[in-house]
């Protein structure tokens, strides 16, 4: 069960003794896990339990008191965090942060750039490169947005979106950057069951085309039926790890995320 | 509320507002670059607006030469608002020292052409232009790190450094400042002299235009996209990839060149500068100019840097009380148009209309992993 630590040839990202302290308050505590190439991750964990710390620290937001995150062999340390991204680590937000004045395809086509290199040079003397690169990054921003069903309201603004387009927008944008792990915080929040289930395909198509994803969730019954392996965090301590039927019937778990033994299913 | 955050309510674009702009690029495309041709030319009449039957009544200063104000101050102010409109209204970099800029453009010149060398003015230009990017290189560097109001805070001091700075240095003229700077070269029949303003408007209406021309590059482009993105949520864009600080530091870089840029014209048209040209209220003046105008759209900069540049003249008449209607005229515009007077709008994305997906086959082909 335990494989964090244990160099395996596949595991895309491991994160090694990370401890967090923010003052004396110590927010992740000697957590170690890692994640598997092209399977879906659960993160959970009651709240304040150090999840989105968590997705902070592998998308360097933070830089972890100690310990390691190593990320396709490479560790994260001391990269800024756009070079993360570029690396290959795309994220979404607990809270949706999208460029509100911003139209749909133009949020995306950020996320696109990240793969691009045209500068103000190759802008002021309309470059070759800067039109192959405009032409791309369109094209791939349609394709995500039709992907992830919102392609119908592109030339809209963000802010002006229905908020179940704006959490898919959020998605969509992340995988413009071209990850290999997609982070995705709380992206069911908000949603009706319909919804959610909607979204649990939708996650598992996302998988299917290659990405690895790391999700935190709330939502038990998402959880349970999308991930391959779930991470429990509590008080900033991993209390149990496994697949998710031998993390639900972990007393552990019941007794630290569920609270009474009946919810646990 | 901070400064910053106050500012910031002031950059919301308007909504489903369609403008002269939208009409205009609907036309077929011939009557449409007939008709940017026909106001571009327009412009180049404007010496001429006087003359005019109604509009002359509108613009005419009284007790100014209108030739004058559109040489002397409306066309630095706008080539300004558009260097200022790429830090404030596109990155969203509150920048309160922007006038520091526009004395080290004038400066460079009045340094290279009269006070220790005689190089001719359009050797200096380019020559300015480079140190006033360098400027704000130097100023950008350490102080991009902060944001909101403390960058607000910094580039204030900025603003007052170049100008005490310049007081203080003989050889910069000190506090006389420096006289006999070069004027442009004749082009043809434009000869720039003391008589005759018109070479010098029809100078600075061609800068203005190449640098409109430029400027659309660039919002168009991965640079726009970053910086609006910056504009909107710069952690957000960091953690989508965009190299925020490369992108402020060039929003500050092009900014600076402008402003620069402007500073030169000035220079080789009023031909003395000292300390007292430049300042802090020039820079508060500029941002009005960019807010009144429309921060974040560029028609709006190069409108609001022509009302705040010709609205004192226009209103001559009122003799003492000319400021004050100046203001009162101000805080009306914001009153009832927050966002400006040409709005930032949402972009068009035009082409929306005829993407087709490049490839056959389903969406779900595109998406996986290169």
């Amino acid at each position: 069960m335990q494989t964090a630590g244990c160099p395996v040839a596949d595991t895309i990202l491991s994160v090694d003794n990370v401890t967090m302290q923010f003052g004396g308050v110590t927010a992740l505590s000697e957590v170690n896990f890692g994640i598997e190439r092209g399977e879906i991750l659960g993160l959970i964990g009651p709240n304040g339990a150090g999840k989105t710390t968590c997705f902070n620290v592998i998308t360097g937001v933070y830089a972890a008191t100690s310990g390691s995150v190593t990320f396709d062999g490479q560790p994260l340390a001391g990269l800024k965090r756009f070079q993360i991204t570029k690396r290959g680590i795309a994220r979404t937000f607990q809270n949706i942060r999208l460029f509100p004045d911003m139209t749909a395809v133009e949020n995306v086509m950020v996320g696109a750039d990240a793969n691009h290199k045209t500068s103000v040079g190759g802008a002021l003397i309309g470059s070759r490169r800067h039109h192959r690169e405009e032409r791309e990054g369109r094209d791939r921003a349609m394709e995500l947005l039709t992907f992830m069903g919102i392609a119908d309201r592109a030339g809209d603004a963000a802010r002006n979106l229905p908020y179940g387009y704006q959490r898919r927008l959020e998605i969509a944008r992340a995988l413009a950057t071209g990850p290999k792990l997609l982070c995705l915080d709380e992206p069911a929040a908000g949603f009706t069951p319909a919804e959610k289930q909607e979204l649990m395909d939708l996650i598992r198509k996302i998988r299917s085309q290659g990405y690895t994803v790391l999700l935190i969730e709330h939502d038990m019954s998402l959880v349970m039926g999308v991930t391959d392996r779930i991470v429990v965090l509590d008080f900033g301590k991993v209390i149990a790890m496994g697949s998710p039927a031998e993390v639900q019937n972990n007393p552990d778990v019941i007794a630290a995320y569920l609270g009474v033994p009946d919810d646990a299913a | 509320m901070s400064l910053s955050d106050t500012f910031k309510t002031l950059t919301k674009p308007a909504h489903a507002v369609s403008g002269i702009g939208d009409k205009i690029s609907e036309l077929p495309r011939v009557s449409r670059w007939s008709l940017v041709a026909l106001f571009i030319v327009s412009l180049y009449l404007m010496p001429w607006w006087p003359e005019v039957p109604v509009l002359g009544w509108l613009v005419d200063t009284p007790g100014t030469s209108f030739e004058g104000v559109i040489t002397d101050k409306v066309v630095i102010y706008v080539l300004v608002a558009l260097g200022l409109n790429v830090v404030v209204g596109l990155a969203g970099l509150l920048d309160l020292g922007y006038v520091g800029f526009y004395a080290v453009g004038a400066y460079v010149v009045g340094v290279l052409s009269s006070q220790h060398a005689n190089l001719p003015w359009l050797v200096c230009v380019p020559i300015a232009v480079a140190v006033s990017m360098l400027a704000g290189v130097i100023l950008g560097t350490p102080t991009l790190r902060l944001r909101g109001d403390y960058l607000a805070i910094v580039t204030l001091g900025f603003g007052e450094i170049i100008r005490i700075s310049a007081n203080n240095a003989d050889w910069l003229g000190g506090s006389r400042g420096i006289s006999k700077i070069a004027k442009p070269p004749n082009i043809g029949p434009l000869k720039f002299g003391i008589l005759d303003a018109k070479p010098y408007f029809f100078l600075g209406l061609t800068v203005i235009l190449i640098t409109v021309f430029f400027l659309r590059r660039l919002e168009n482009s991965r640079v726009g996209r970053a910086w609006n993105a910056v504009r909107e949520d710069e952690d957000a864009a960091e953690l989508m990839g965009v190299h925020t600080f490369k992108f402020k530091l060039w929003a500050f870089a092009i900014g600076a060149a402008i402003g620069g840029l402007a500073g030169t014209l000035y220079a080789g048209k009023v031909r003395f500068i000292n300390p007292s040209n430049f300042p802090l209220q020039l820079s508060i003046l500029f941002i009005a100019a960019v807010v009144l105008g429309g921060t974040g759209n560029m028609w709006g900069a190069v409108l609001g840097g022509a009302v705040v540049a010709w609205m004192p003249e226009r209103f001559r008449g009122f003799a003492d009380k000319r400021v004050f209607v100046f203001g009162v005229a101000l805080v009306l515009v914001m009153v009832f148009r927050p966002q400006g007077l040409i709005p930032r709008k949402i972009r068009k994305e035009r082409w929306l209309a005829n993407w087709k997906p490049s490839q056959s086959g389903d969406a779900d082909s595109g998406v996986s992993r290169g």
